[in-house]
């Protein structure tokens, strides 16, 4: 089977409208979380987000384009043509055939229907936007970079909450491999700063007062985070004889469902994803350097998923450096495994491990090496990103540099 | 206690989880009933809308069995009453 080779990143999200925006931020630790602009949430349990700053839509689409697609498919186009152009992809009228598009959503254009709603129910107006319906649907980032970008193959999306966006990267990863297409565009987005969206979250009560402290044993909760991060695979093989930069390899891919409660987290179902991802690369557990956690901050989480590493990697669990950029970047639904992964990529280029952001005080039941506060000077060879989503759904990336 | 705000907690309780009412008490365990912590947050939203009041998070967390919870319910419809 072909090696599959990163070939180009792009990212949009609370610490950095551009790819090597958001580098820097993750190399200095600087948490990306403030109050909340999007939507009004005076008298809210919480008040913070994070949010992508400085936006401006009109600095991307043409102001008729912008009425047509809600912002969470704006950040996958973004984000897609940054990846497109670092790759510094050759097209031909073949090779738009060939590459394939996967996206991953969680609430997708819910933000536009929200709208609508709130218009017809609480406004007493008698229809809603005629575009609510196309700026709604999920798969409105999957298609709006196809058009783009004229790529005719293969193009779908994946919602599998909050582990969308490695599920979609690990779909396109097996295309690639599989030799279906020669080229692939990957990751997911979210926009989820929305009255009501916001309201149903703050229902469910994971949602910190304060900020996020991931692994910290005063850890309150996560905190909600937007933005978009796409990848480009290709054959290793075709990446080296077109002279293309690589970045690394995506390896191996797990996937399992806890197949137990709706939000509760398992341990066995992330151990499972955790152990195909590593069979699926060939690996053993000692080679991995880096593991970029799940670690959304709430008290479930982050002590399942240390019980899960641990049970994973044994002895060799002391020796891993374990991180929650979700600290800096919030939680981006259906962005986070992509945001994640692209976090991971650019860490193996530049050789540091980025750090749990807001972290105070050691919980036992997360006692990992979890990169307190400050990025570190490392050279990682190999590393794997885990997203667990609610409804127990699990999707791990395994990356080789 | 028992109370009128204990009679419609417990009522609650055992309308939105499913329960018998007699098989509730002050004393029972979220665990012996069955419930976990999405549960809980199920019967605080019920309680919320019953009482029309808001259950800060804060206190949420802390509430292990029912006797807590009825009596955080007292607790924040007492201070309304003052107020």
């Amino acid at each position: 089977m072909p090696r599959v080779a990163v070939t180009g990143v792009g990212a949009i999200c609370a610490i950095g409208n551009t790819r090597e925006q958001f580098t820097q931020s993750l190399r200095e630790g600087r948490c990306g979380i403030a109050p909340i602009t999007l939507a009004d949430v005076s008298g809210f349990r919480f008040l913070n987000g994070a949010e992508v700053k400085g936006y401006r839509p009109e600095d991307h689409f043409e102001a008729k384009q912008i009425d047509l697609i809600d912002r969470f498919a704006q950040f996958a186009a973004i984000a897609a043509r940054e990846a497109v152009a670092d790759a510094a992809i050759q097209w031909s009228d073949e090779l738009r055939e060939r590459c394939a598009i996967v996206t991953g959503a969680c609430v997708g254009g819910q933000s536009t229907e929200d709208q609508g709603f709130w218009d017809v129910y609480k406004m007493g107006k008698p229809r809603v936007h005629p575009m609510t319906i196309p700026r709604t649907m999920a798969n409105a980032g999957a298609s709006y970079i196809s058009m783009d970008l004229g790529v005719g193959g293969p193009s779908w999306t994946v919602s599998t909450a909050c582990s969308s966006s490695n599920h979609a990267i690990g779909q396109a990863f097996h295309m690639v491999r599989a030799g279906d297409a020669d080229l692939a565009i990957a990751g997911g987005s979210e926009a989820v700063f929305s009255f009501g969206i916001l309201k149903a979250w703050e229902a469910m009560r994971v949602v910190s007062g304060d900020i996020c402290r991931p692994f910290s044993k005063d850890r309150t909760g996560m905190i909600l985070g937007e933005g978009g991060a796409m990848l480009v695979l290709e054959p290793l093989e075709k990446a080296l004889s077109r002279g293309a930069k690589v970045y690394c390899e995506i390896a191996g891919f797990g996937m399992s469902a806890d197949a137990h409660h709706i939000t509760q987290p398992s341990v066995e179902g992330p151990v499972r994803a955790m152990r195909m991802a590593l069979r699926d690369a060939g690996v053993g557990p000692q080679i991995i350097d880096y593991v970029n956690a799940h670690g959304t901050g709430t008290e479930a989480n982050d002590a399942t998923e240390t019980a899960a590493i641990r049970q994973v990697f044994g002895e060799h669990a002391d020796r891993l450096a374990v991180s929650s950029t979700k600290s800096m970047h919030g939680h981006a639904l259906g962005a986070a495994g992509a945001l994640e992964a692209a976090a991971t990529i650019l860490a193996i280029r530049d050789g540091f491990i980025p750090p749990t952001a807001n972290y105070r005080v050691p919980d036992p039941a997360c006692d990992l090496d979890i990169v307190p506060n400050r990025s570190r000077e490392a050279r990682i060879h190999c590393a794997i990103s885990n997203s667990f989503a609610f409804g127990g759904l699990n999707a791990v990336l395994l990356f080789t540099s | 206690m028992p109370s009128d705000v204990t009679e419609e907690v417990l009522g609650v309780i055992a309308q939105t989880q499913r329960i018998p009412r007699e098989n509730i008490t002050l004393d029972s365990r979220f665990e012996e009933l069955g419930l976990d912590s999405m549960d809980a947050v199920n019967i605080m939203f019920a309680l919320e809308d019953k009482f029309d009041i808001t259950i800060p998070d804060e206190a949420a967390k802390q509430i292990r069995n029912i006797r807590q919870m009825v009596e955080g319910v007292q607790h924040i419809v007492d201070s309304k009453a003052v107020q």
